[in-house]
């Protein structure tokens, strides 16, 4: 059961929304309306389901509406129409304290501009979801130092946010969501004010905190690349409106329309490819079952110069190259051990192409794809290749 | 009527003096008490402080000062020598007259002000509703206040009071509203995503952020009731302000200046005092 549903969740700005949602519905884009009635559509009924655990993007270029669509979600901004479902109650239609209790107990926020009282220590910051939920002194100040530690600033509890940087600040503002324990983190923009190189850092340690505390993440951004990185699945907006839901590799490779197309266009397809998407099934002989002529035979039928052995379970052991196979027959050798060549290069599967290129680049025989030691795909050279040029045909049977 | 009215004039003014005389006579009930037993307090509170010995006030004051202003000993030596020279001249318990009347009038400005103020911030109607009140009791000439003053509450310091308040509140109120509204749209979000309640929003975000703000209207309303103790002595409030009218009625220059220097001392201290009050708590 999905955590978050939104059913038809509209947002009109100004007076004459009624009329709005009425030209909405009889199909009029957004400036008509605007023409029309002087009111603006922020949001044009968005639908979508969360799961419990999953990262959720919300993308889109400004004013395409993701910042309204994610205060919905907590109704910083009441919803003009439609239903937000948190465990399946109706947020649109609840009072005013069972809300205060959802957005207690539920929903953390992360804001793009961190959003810290300045007045505030970090500890106090970090304490102030318990503080209003009137939770004792001992046990807040425990929760939020657990919390700082999590995003490494136990250090820095008496230190007041703006004698901190801006990565350090965003932390404190992770933390500060994060000490409600709530099951839903809202991310609004929450790493585009830091500079590139912690920013990618905070995306890293934002999928490890993900993986080890299994919160639901909506997080919203302008920057595909993150959203890349970041999501499970991806809502790309336009104009208001939800134009595609789907996983990364879908929104790559199956973009919804034309405005989808072309925001993925420039994506730096290495960075989103890795080796599941380019890997072939790989020929390979059994070392506890097969000797050398098995091995030469098999080669021999394939067309190909070196084979990989793998055990009964499929742990990758190593690789055997047509010459020592036919030295060993010569030989009368029958044990495949013998002539086993173990100086193989692995990568794991979800290993990025840009560092697929490099391991590749100057190995003479075929990359083998592992996941947990167990084989499942090699690479050769000319598929990488064909991948960054751009050339579609990958394998996403695996994503 | 409406003839009338043409030909000679709408009765402002004999309509004022009705509305004043229905006021007075119809909440004689609420303003005789409070003419008694606040001038009763008032002139307890000055007494009390005319027993301290001025040079015991002195000390602490340049105590106050001196760590206010950051242990810097420039605000203290001039309260020491200003209040000192006052001293000398004879003109202590006016002084003291004067102070408890800025210091009361000041502080039912502030009870008074902060409440409107942050209602005016949360609310376009009450802003829409008070913002002409606020004009109209800044711009009014403040002599007229002095009026009905006495005669709801006969002549002294309670009418003092009562002028300077309508003179000195709308600043608080202004900058009150103002500061809240000023607090960033993040912040009070950030407070309402957590699930804050309004009081607690209000408690623990916008006062604390817009508290510079706000004491800037406070130092202000306190310049203003100060201010108004010259006009308010002609109804017969106590203190510098009735020393310095009764020169101008005399022609004695010498008087009339030594009395306004005594007011301009208390000036400069009272305002370095709130505002050094308030840039020590922004650090």
């Amino acid at each position: 059961m999905p955590i978050i549903e939104a059913k038809n969740l509209t947002k009109v700005f100004g007076k004459n929304s009624k009329q709005a949602i009425e030209l909405l519905d009889k199909g009029l884009s957004k400036e008509e309306i605007l023409k029309k009635t002087g009111s603006t559509v922020g949001v044009n009924r968005a639908s979508f389901t969360v799961e419990p655990g999953e990262i959720f993007v919300i993308m889109g270029l400004s004013g395409s509406g993701k910042s309204t669509l994610v205060r919905l979600i907590n109704r910083l901004i009441e919803p003009t129409m439609g239903s937000i479902l948190i465990n399946g109650q109706d947020l649109a239609k609840m009072d005013k304290p069972s809300l205060r209790q959802v957005r207690r107990e539920k929903l953390g926020m992360v804001f793009q501009r961190f959003a810290l009282f300045p007045n505030r220590t970090v500890l106090a910051n970090t304490e102030y979801g318990l503080e209003i939920q009137k939770v004792p002194k001992e046990e807040r100040t425990k929760k939020a130092t657990e919390a700082l530690k999590m995003v490494g600033l136990e250090g820095y509890l008496e230190q007041k946010p703006d004698q901190l940087s801006g990565g350090m600040q965003q932390r404190v503002g992770l933390a500060r969501a994060l000490a409600n324990d709530p099951e839903v983190l809202l991310m609004d923009e929450a790493f585009s004010a830091l500079d590139p190189l912690i920013r990618k850092d905070m995306q890293d340690e934002l999928i490890d905190l993900q993986s080890t505390m299994k919160k639901t993440i909506i997080f919203i951004t302008h920057d595909l690349d993150e959203a890349l990185r970041l999501g499970d699945r991806i809502a790309l907006m336009k104009d208001g409106s939800i134009v595609q839901i789907g996983t990364p590799e879908e929104i790559l490779m199956n973009p919804a329309n034309d405005y989808v197309e072309r925001f993925v266009e420039d994506v730096d397809r290495s960075k989103v490819l890795t080796a599941q998407h380019i890997m072939k099934r790989p020929e390979t002989i059994n070392i506890e079952k097969h000797g050398p002529r098995v091995a030469l035979e098999r080669m021999k039928e394939t067309g190909i110069s070196s084979i990989l052995v793998v055990d009964s379970k499929r742990n990758l052991k190593g690789y055997v190259t047509a010459d020592d196979a036919s030295d060993a027959r010569k030989k009368e050798i029958r044990d495949l051990k013998e002539i086993l060549r173990t100086d193989i290069k692995k990568v794991d599967k979800e290993t990025s192409m840009q560092e697929i290129f490099n391991v590749i680049n100057g190995s003479p025989i075929p990359v083998a794809v592992v996941e947990n030691e167990k084989l499942v795909g090699i690479i050769v050279r000319g598929a990488v290749i064909a991948a960054l040029a751009g050339d579609s045909e990958v394998n996403l049977d695996h994503a | 009527m409406l003839k009338e009215w043409f030909t000679e004039g709408i009765p402002i003014a004999e309509g004022t003096e009705w509305v004043t005389d229905l006021i007075t006579k119809t909440f004689a009930f609420l303003f005789d008490p409070i003419k008694e037993h606040f001038g009763n307090f008032l002139d307890f509170s000055s007494e009390t402080l005319m027993l301290v010995p001025p040079i015991v006030i002195i000390i602490v004051v340049a105590i106050i000062a001196f760590f206010l202003s950051g242990k810097k000993l420039g605000l203290a030596a001039f309260s020491v020598v200003g209040l000192w020279l006052i001293d000398n001249q004879g003109y202590w318990e006016h002084l003291i007259s004067t102070f408890t009347l800025v210091l009361i009038a000041s502080l039912l400005s502030v009870i008074i002000g902060v409440p409107i103020g942050i209602l005016m911030s949360k609310s376009k109607t009450a802003e829409a509703i008070f913002k002409p009140i606020l004009d109209f009791m800044q711009t009014m000439p403040a002599f007229v206040y002095l009026i009905p003053a006495v005669a709801f509450f006969g002549i002294g310091m309670v009418p003092g009071i009562f002028a300077s308040l309508i003179f000195a509140t709308p600043p608080t109120v202004r900058f009150t509203n103002l500061g809240i509204r000023q607090v960033s749209k993040e912040l009070v979000e950030a407070s309402e995503a957590f699930g804050s309640t309004g009081t607690q929003k209000l408690l623990k975000v916008e006062l604390p952020m817009a508290k510079a703000t706000i004491m800037a209207g406070i130092n202000q309303t306190v310049m203003l009731a100060l201010s108004m103790v010259v006009i308010a002595s002609m109804i017969g409030a106590p203190g510098l302000g009735r020393e310095v009218l009764s020169s101008l009625q005399r022609a004695q220059v010498g008087t009339g200046f030594v009395a306004g220097i005594g007011i301009v001392i208390l000036a400069i201290i009272i305002d370095r005092f709130t505002q050094s009050a308030n840039s020590k708590k922004e650090q």
